[in-house]
């Protein structure tokens, strides 16, 4: 227990927040690295898979293609990845970025899969009534996607993004163990000096980051819900709201009886990836 | 003279299936492979047992948890969020922290398989908890009225309901659980993961990708008995439909789309 009072009495410990220490050290600027390349990668990655599942959703086009790639991705080793590419990209670009580059491709690549499921899934997951009922009142295909089914499933986009950060945060420890910055420098200059207040208060101080930026994407996915069957609990009917698009109304009667969750009143082949792909990442 | 390895390559480039490694990567690949298999097979074995204990921990522990979380909505909230709380944590601090909670050494296995355990019963429990959730009611209604006591209707009516949507959680599992073992490495654990940094300190790119190979061959395989397990055990999912699909997915690592 002394450990850890120790180490937070070091995170509390104003000396280590002087701008021009040694490396590891001015903590506020690994916090800051660590956020930017988190940014960074998470918005491109977004960039990427955004279009992609919000097409793919609408379209029911390749839907056996996102279950396989978010499946396979799982398997995928994290440090592999970060290590095959140093390698294959240290020998094209100037040592100095080489680092920098093979990260931000090697989070893009880990950020992609639950960006895509998350988009995918919140759009198939709208109810087809509620779509057909927008394309009957005259909505051209875009204005359904745009009008209607992003606003009813940005709590499940705003999931696959939440949990792409997160998987990102954690994969930036990761890589700054190896060589880029961030908050893995503090874990790994204190694991090599065998400085317990310097791992410990690293590894808090990472822990800390990733709980609040969970906590504030949870709090957009909550803002985000409307009516319908929601994530973790639907309460037997719910009362008519209007949706995003103003013209559309969503008679929200969830279609199961008892409805403990929404994975009820979802077809069987959604269930899986609802469920599985969309929260779960790894690290 | 050219052994049989270089003769591979050069069919193989013909065919046009390998464009990136010279004659003599190809060769110096396989050499590094046969003059270490002894290294990486019991890296792999290492591996293994590391990605296995979570596992079984896992299911064991997550299972009977799921159960109570679908029985008690009040446990239910924070059961569930207590699990992906705990699952927010980051891998790395994880095992970095945990030796100070146990009183292990940094470098002790036992501080990955706990962590890992920990995030095999996060993620688990949630999937358990929606596999319960989604037995119909009326069957358990019937079960209680036919006079089945809670215990037995759970082994013969419950369990077996939520089989399939277990199995297809204990995959996602499993799947997650290889790939983060190789993370253990950093902390000083000797499984594939020791390729990766191993190969990155030497530039050596093959190293790497054997490793990576190597790691997804070992998430197949559990995969593979995974499945089998299921198919033994469950032999009544079998006839759930679409034999193409279930083929397509066999064929990849997909670990959602079969049993749910």
């Amino acid at each position: 227990m002394q450990f850890f009072l120790s180490a937070v009495a070091w995170l509390l410990d104003p000396a280590n927040y002087r701008p021009g220490l040694q490396t590891p050290l001015p903590i506020q600027d690994r916090i800051g690295e660590h956020l930017l390349y988190t940014f960074i990668s998470v918005a491109i990655a977004a960039l990427i898979a955004l279009p992609l599942g919000l097409y793919i959703g609408h379209t029911g086009r390749g839907r056996g293609f996102v279950i396989a790639f978010t499946g396979s991705m799982r398997a995928l080793p994290t440090l592999g990845l970060l290590g095959t590419l140093f390698v294959v990209i240290g020998m094209t670009v100037p040592f100095t970025q080489t680092a920098f580059i093979a990260s931000i491709i090697a989070f893009v690549v880990l950020a992609i899969p639950s960006i895509l499921a998350g988009a995918y899934a919140g759009v198939e997951s709208v109810d087809p009534q509620t779509v057909d009922a927008a394309r009957s009142v005259g909505m051209t295909e875009l204005q359904i996607l745009f009008k209607v089914e992003i606003p009813l499933s940005l709590p499940l986009i705003i999931g696959g993004i939440r949990a792409s950060v997160l998987q990102v945060i954690a994969t930036v420890v990761i890589a700054s163990y190896i060589s880029l910055g961030g908050l893995g420098a503090i874990i790994s200059t204190g694991i090599s000096l065998n400085d317990n207040d310097l791992i410990l208060g690293g590894a808090l101080l990472v822990t800390v980051l990733a709980l609040v930026i969970d906590g504030l994407f949870a709090l957009a996915q909550h803002l985000t819900r409307r009516g319908g069957p929601s994530r973790t609990r639907s309460t037997g009917t719910r009362r008519t709201r209007r949706s995003g698009a103003g013209r559309t109304r969503r008679s929200a009667e969830v279609r199961t009886r008892r409805s403990r969750t929404d994975i009820r009143s979802l077809p069987l082949r959604r269930r899986a990836v609802t469920v599985s792909s969309v929260d779960e990442r790894d690290h | 003279m050219r052994g049989y390895s270089g003769v591979d390559a050069a069919m193989l480039r013909e065919e046009g299936r390998i464009r990136w490694l010279s004659d003599e990567d190809w060769d110096a690949a396989l050499n590094w492979i046969f003059a270490n298999f002894g290294l990486i097979w019991s890296l792999t074995v290492t591996h293994v047992a590391l990605a296995a204990v979570p596992v079984v921990l896992g299911f064991v522990v997550a299972v009977p948890l799921g159960w109570v979380a679908t029985r008690w909505r009040a446990v239910r909230s924070v059961i569930v969020g207590g699990g992906s709380l705990l699952y927010t944590i980051p891998s790395l601090p994880l095992f970095v922290i945990l030796p100070y909670l146990l009183g292990t050494r940094i470098t002790d296995p036992v501080n990955i398989v706990v962590g890992l355990s920990v995030y095999a019963v996060a993620i688990m429990v949630r999937l358990a908890a929606d596999a319960f959730a989604a037995v119909p009611a009326d069957v358990v209604d019937s079960a209680t009225a036919v006079g089945f006591s809670a215990w037995k209707r759970f082994w013969a009516v419950e369990l077996p309901l939520a089989g399939p949507v277990l199995l297809a959680g204990i995959r996602v599992v499993s799947a997650s659980t290889v790939a983060l073992v190789s993370v253990g490495a950093l902390v000083g654990s000797a499984n594939i993961g020791f390729l990766f940094t191993d190969g990155r300190q030497r530039q050596f790119l093959e190293e790497i990708l054997v490793g990576v190979v190597a790691s997804l061959v070992i998430a197949l395989v559990f995969d593979t008995v995974l499945v089998a397990l299921g198919r033994i055990l469950m032999p009544w999912s079998r006839r759930t439909p679409r034999r193409t699909r279930q083929m397509r997915s066999n064929a990849t690592l997909a670990t959602i789309e079969r049993g749910a």
